[in-house]
């Protein structure tokens, strides 16, 4: 029998991490499990080794992370490192590798708490080498200290280019020019849900200090871009855009060897998907997320789901919600009553209501149009993995392929190592886009075990904890 | 191009970069490893054989798969650098980089 503990919270970012302090605070068996070699999540990224002039750098909101990866260790919650989760059932019985060792561990109850993914956004030239995401750029500078050497553009969508730029600035990393990619016709759709959002907190000024700063230090921004493409053929060697100059439409060139983009992030679903927890497709973020109660609670008992990979709330809503999971998981187990919880609950059901007003309005701003959801271009590769184009997923759907994962069954799209992360989401927009329905009357991409690399040698080596 | 903010200091640890020896800041990535080494892509793929290179650095995109001690298919963002580690390039089938 394998090994049980009374919580396995799955992630350490700012949802995992308060979800486990609040439980083993409580009283609980802890167990957190986490890819990274420390804790803080994508967010935090090695907050607690980072040198101090590296985190003056990179801002106050990062250095945030070092209170909770504190509270963290004084809570007494075992913490095991560089650990992946291959497999999760409804049983709760989860499958580890950690150190080359594959195992099970089983949970009386599981908090999920996997975080975000950066959407991936196909265009012409994406897969070209020096094409990386703009949070990925971030990691390196926040994990090693590494930067672009000579220079980049950063395009997309959303707040974080504008952090991402603003940080390099601090950093003296040349920012050649951020391409705005959202429609103008957004500020429109956004300003009913302005006055929610400035009652969220500081958002809204944050953005405009690092707008001002980046227009201060001269990094060219442009708003109102279209038709990116990244061009060169083993590299990239320049970035091509549309932009609107008085009502004509102007192509423009930018040579460079680096190209960040940023289209949004959504909730990591392979683990819930797995389990079968029931997804719903979020009109407002674009993605799918799990059906959840207001504790977190999946439709699969004793599994909550907390943080981003519920459905993007940001870093602090994902406190809030990893610990309304813990007192939630902390009653279901006998520890304290409904009401005790409810009690405890209070400032943290308030406060992430609060935080989440900005969440209308960023949705509003940075809602991405057909045009980049769907790849207009043909020959755009979707299926990174298996080089599958835009153009063999329409045919596919028009020889009668007509759901995404029918579309999988016969290209091969989303079979490749990734596993359909970086094409689920553009697979169904264009599947949808081909019937002219909404992607909400589609099912995603079935996910099974193992979810994380396994080898056959690992899995007949298989053994209890 | 990738480059480091400041100069390793504190502990090194010392990989073989397809047959080059480089002293690399220990606790770094394989991926964070190879971009300031200056390689542009990290795999070609095994159809086309174009060149990929790091896209996500959290585990999620597959795009920095590589032959790290002689194991193919390791994800470079996810491994970290380790004395003696030996990395080299995966190589799709029909590769025109190679």
């Amino acid at each position: 029998m394998p090994k049980s503990y009374a919580l396995v919270v799955i992630g350490a970012g700012p949802g995992g991490l308060c979800a486990a302090t609040t439980a083993a605070n409580w009283g609980l068996e802890v167990v957190v499990l986490d890819e990274q070699p420390a804790p803080g999540g994508q967010i935090y990224r090695a907050i607690a080794q980072s040198p101090p002039d590296r985190s003056a750098l990179l801002g106050t909101d990062y250095q945030h992370g070092a209170e909770l990866v504190q509270a963290f260790q004084a809570s007494g919650a075992q913490y095991w490192p560089e650990t992946s989760v291959w497999s999760l059932n409804a049983q709760r019985q989860i499958g580890i590798l950690r150190q080359g060792q594959a195992s099970l561990i089983q949970a009386k109850r599981v908090i999920v708490a996997s975080g975000a993914m950066e959407r991936p956004v196909p265009f012409p030239g994406w897969t070209l080498p020096g094409v990386m995401n703009a949070g990925a750029a971030q990691i390196l500078l926040k994990s090693a200290g590494v930067v672009p050497a000579d220079g980049t553009v950063i395009a997309g969508v959303g707040p974080l280019p504008l952090l991402v730029a603003w940080q390099y600035l601090r950093a003296g990393v040349g920012v050649k020019a951020i391409l705005e990619l959202s429609p103008l016709r957004n500020l429109w759709r956004a300003v009913p849900y302005l006055p929610g959002a400035l009652g969220a907190g500081d958002y809204l000024q944050r953005g405009l200090k690092y707008t001002l700063d980046l227009v201060r230090g001269r990094v060219p921004i442009h708003y109102g871009v279209s038709h990116l493409q990244a061009l060169g053929t083993d590299r990239i060697e320049a970035v091509s855009y549309g932009c609107d100059i008085l009502g004509v439409q102007r192509r423009k060139t930018v040579t460079t060897d680096s190209l960040l983009v940023h289209f949004g992030v959504i909730p990591r679903t392979n683990l819930t998907q797995a389990v079968g927890c029931q997804h719903i497709w979020d009109r407002g973020q674009q993605c799918w997320r799990s059906q959840l109660d207001r504790w977190g609670n999946t439709t699969v008992p004793g599994i909550a789901v907390v943080g981003d990979s519920a459905g993007i709330g940001g870093a602090r809503s994902a406190e809030h919600s990893g610990r309304l999971a813990a007192l939630e998981a902390a009653r279901s187990l006998g520890i304290m009553s409904a009401e005790e919880r409810d009690r405890q609950a209070h400032n943290d059901l308030n406060w992430m209501k609060r935080d989440l007003q900005v969440r209308p309005f960023l949705e509003a701003l940075y809602r991405l149009p057909d045009s980049l959801l769907i790849p207009a271009d043909d020959s755009t590769l979707v299926c990174r993995c298996e080089e599958i184009t835009a153009g063999q997923i329409r045919a596919a759907v028009r020889h009668g392929h007509t759901d995404p994962n029918r579309v999988k069954f016969y290209l091969r799209c989303g079979m490749g190592p990734c596993q359909g992360r970086q094409c689920a989401p553009t697979v169904a927009h264009v599947v949808a886009a081909e019937h002219k329905c909404p992607v909400s009357e589609f099912q995603p991409f079935r996910v099974r075990p193992p979810i994380r690399p396994l080898s056959i040698n690992q899995l007949a080596h298989l053994k209890d904890v | 191009m990738f480059k480091r903010l400041d100069n390793p200091t504190g502990n090194t640890v010392t990989v073989t970069i397809e047959d080059e020896q480089v002293q690399v800041p220990a606790g770094e990535t394989v991926a964070a490893t190879v971009l300031v080494h200056g390689f542009r892509h990290t795999r070609t793929t095994p159809l086309s054989g174009a060149p990929r290179a790091p896209l996500c650095m959290m585990g999620v995109c597959f795009e920095c798969l590589m032959e790290i001690d002689g194991v193919p298919n390791r994800q470079a963002c996810q491994v970290q650098v380790a004395e003696g580690m030996q990395i080299r390039r995966q190589q799709g089938v029909g590769n025109p980089y190679a």
